[in-house]
């Protein structure tokens, strides 16, 4: 079992959990997932990681509810334990391979959607340490969705934040913000964009416009997250990757958004019937 | 003479009852039917059965045994050569291997050896209930880290335990049993009753387990040999990554291989509305293979609902299913498209599958495997309409291990590298299995894992 330790409310919707787990928090490096479970008949949930601490031997995690099983997960509170972590899962990021040297020089923009900042953070933080200019856009629908703000501040050069109806920050998507930095003049090496699959999408053929190379972490239907079952399968440059072995980090020139999409709604009318009985009306889509 | 007594049937849940439910299709022999059946062995003085038995279980010794009413004893004479035989009773392909080689096979039908071995194997259990839990063997205090709980990591496991050595498995799942929990259906081993069982006699050796550990990426070999004091590794991870068919149309909504399937369902229980993890719920589903994966995975989809065909490319001889697997699929209203391959998954507007568009097949000369390999009939394309394919064609070697273990020689395909002995090229570090052979069966794993014990023993034996 792994017991929570500390429990934040970030946003109506949105919660932070530090959480006992030795061996991930000892081998977990920037870019890679885990996947929870909760309860016997529980679901496996991927999950992204947002801080690890060797040390303490826990991970933090960020979790949106976004249907029944993210919302188990959500209802446990301090002192309470997740039926089971595993992980780290998937490649660290490409930068993991560079020497401290050749990080120092680098000028990174990440691109922040929502829940993604969570992900964003340990990537910013680990070049930031070692010395990078490191820019970090941090967009969602509203004010209500945007996170780890102040966090975020202490691990990076330059925060910009933008909501699409303006209750804070820029109005507008991280895409006008993207083309704006861009136009100023800041020469980046590098554009990491993590989020929902339409926002990664649209900051790719942004990064394209503005002839910016992009990674994207893509956040695919999985089931085991070991390379077993190929649920994450996307077709990344013509290929058939799995996302979760061969990801879950890719060029994002080389990806079929579109066909990545459509994947993620297979069960749409399953979590939509489970949501509706389990009461949470606001997940069902009228 | 011996031989008039025609085969015992065994008893199993009527077809049309069974295809709507995931109890055991196989009821089993009870006392007086497995003494019965015993009773047609001829205890041959050169038994081939027992040649061909992967693992070369004593097969006339234990049927004599049956057959004098002696069902413990039965189960000692399995247990010299087999840790599971309660699951391998249940999933070997006996037709190919022992019962293949029966004499009384030529002339009429061999000893149902299998439903024998599952007798006895169940039989224990159930009169082992009330005896104490045995103890475990007194520790000779080393470490020896088993990777993966599959057929392999399990009987390796059981043997160095009873060794005396200190075994902890590392599995990446959640739960314990590798491709019996995840991947063969309740309705063909049940996992309650036969392989936590399994599970639980090996716990009771002393063997601990540790869930949720990746090994390679939770951990790696390195540090489980360096900072955690593990003499030995064995390496019986499995095969890995499910195969797709590399056709037009594959990633559409309602293509899954036969491992997601499969996992949803087993490991994860979709069946059950309790479960929280979804299972595509298609009115027609075909299945691509004709390996037990394919049959498991169209008896499922069965199950849950589907009008179900499966797709192969041979006709039905060549099947590699168990030929009973086959049987209880056609009983059950599996339909059978033999002689055909597909070459197209076709989506509707939306991306959802709609149908497969298929070729007709026709058997040419024999391939390197023996079989004969089919060749495509040029312009015999049809469509079968169908909402989900199920793609079972088997599985390529996960190369992380290799990848963050250096110096672990693999061969051009990933399986890793092994002597005659199990011994990889890193010291210390053993390997059996499908990660070492490719995909294959229960039985031929858990040998491998047995000879994998003796080896690690001679090994540590050798140094400390």
């Amino acid at each position: 079992m792994y017991k929570i330790l500390k429990k934040e409310q970030l946003t109506p919707l949105i919660f932070s959990m530090e959480v006992e787990a030795p061996r991930i928090a000892q081998s977990a490096k920037p870019g890679q997932f885990l996947i929870v479970r909760c309860g016997e008949m529980g679901e496996r949930v991927p999950l992204t990681i947002c801080d690890f601490d060797p040390k303490r031997g826990t991970v933090r995690i960020v979790i949106q509810i976004a249907g029944v099983s993210s919302n188990k997960v959500c209802s446990l509170n301090e002192g309470d334990s997740l039926t089971d972590i595993t992980g780290p899962l998937g490649k660290p990021s490409d930068f993991m391979e560079f020497t401290p040297d050749e990080i120092k020089s680098k000028h990174y923009l990440f691109v922040a959607g929502g829940v993604g900042a969570a992900p964003v953070y340990p990537q910013a933080k680990y070049l930031h340490s070692l010395g990078a200019t490191v820019d970090v856009i941090i967009g969602a629908r509203n004010k209500d969705l945007i996170i780890m703000e102040e966090e975020m501040r202490k691990v990076c050069t330059n925060l910009f934040i933008c909501t699409d109806d303006g209750s804070k920050g820029e109005k507008g998507n991280v895409t006008v913000l993207m083309e704006r930095l861009v136009n100023e003049g800041n020469k980046y090496d590098m554009c990491v964009a993590i989020g929902p699959m339409i926002m990664m999408k649209f900051a790719t053929l942004m990064a394209k416009k503005c002839n910016l190379p992009i990674i994207v972490s893509l956040n695919t239907l999985m089931v085991d997250g070991t390379g077993m079952c190929g649920a994450c399968r996307v077709r990344v440059g013509g290929k058939t990757m799995f996302a979760c072995v061969d990801g879950p980090e890719f060029n994002g020139y080389d990806v079929d958004f579109d066909e990545a999409l459509r994947r993620q709604t297979l069960y749409r009318k399953e979590e939509q019937q489970a949501a509706a009985a389990a009461g949470l009306d606001f997940l069902v889509r009228k | 003479m011996a031989n008039k007594i025609e085969r015992v049937p065994v008893r199993e849940q009527d077809p049309k009852v069974r295809a709507t439910n995931f109890e055991e299709v196989c009821y089993g022999y009870n006392k007086e039917e497995a003494m019965l059946e015993a009773s047609r062995c001829l205890n041959c003085k050169k038994p081939r059965c027992m040649d061909a038995c992967p693992v070369g279980i004593k097969i006339p010794d234990f049927i004599s045994e049956v057959l004098k009413g002696e069902f413990n004893k039965a189960y000692e004479v399995i247990s010299e050569d087999s840790s599971l035989p309660a699951i391998c009773g249940r999933v070997c392909p006996q037709e190919t291997q022992c019962e293949g080689s029966c004499i009384l096979g030529v002339k009429g039908q061999p000893v149902s050896i299998g439903k024998l071995e599952r007798f006895v194997a169940d039989c224990h259990r159930e009169n082992s209930k009330d005896e104490p839990t045995p103890k475990a063997p007194e520790s000779n205090g080393i470490k020896v880290a088993v990777i993966g709980s599959g057929p392999s990591g399990l009987a390796c496991a059981s043997d160095l335990a009873k060794m005396g050595y200190s075994i902890t498995i590392f599995e990446s799942l959640h739960k314990a049993g590798g491709v019996l929990t995840y991947g063969i259906p309740e309705f063909r081993l049940p996992k309650k009753r036969v392989v936590e069982k399994e599970l639980q006699s090996l716990f009771d050796l002393g063997v601990k387990i540790e869930t949720n550990v990746f090994v390679g990426r939770t951990v790696t070999i390195d540090d489980l040999m360096e900072k955690e004091g593990f003499k030995a590794v064995f390496v019986g991870t499995g095969a890995g990554l499910p195969l797709f068919l590399n056709i037009p149309g594959e990633n559409l909504n309602g293509v899954f291989s036969a491992n997601e399937y499969l996992t949803r369902n087993n490991l994860m229980q979709a069946f059950d509305e309790k479960a929280d993890t979804p299972i595509f719920h298609a009115k027609r589903v075909c299945v691509v293979g004709g390996g037990n994966v394919a049959m498991d995975a169209a008896r499922t989809a069965l199950r849950l609902g589907a009008d179900v065909t499966i797709i192969y490319r041979r006709s039905e001889k060549e099947l590699p299913a168990r030929a009973e697997e086959v049987h209880h699929a056609k009983e059950e209203g599996v339909k059978f498209q033999l002689l055909t391959n597909p070459t197209k998954v076709i989506g509707d507007e939306n991306g959802w599958v709609k149908g497969v568009e298929c070729i007709r097949m026709e058997l040419g000369e024999p391939d390197e495997s023996g079989r004969r390999s089919p060749q495509p009939v040029a312009g015999s394309e049809f469509i079968i309409e169908t909402d989900a394919l199920i793609v079972a064609l088997g599985t390529k070697i996960n190369r992380l291990i290799a990848d963050t273990t250096p110096n672990l020689d693999t061969d051009k395909k990933g399986r890793l590298v092994t002597s005659s002995e199990t011994a990889t090229s890193r010291a210390g570090v053993f390997a059996g299995g499908d990660v070492v052979t490719g995909a294959a069966t229960v039985i031929l794993a858990m040998g491998e894992g047995r000879r994998a014990a003796k080896a690690i023993d001679r090994y540590i034996k050798e140094r400390y």
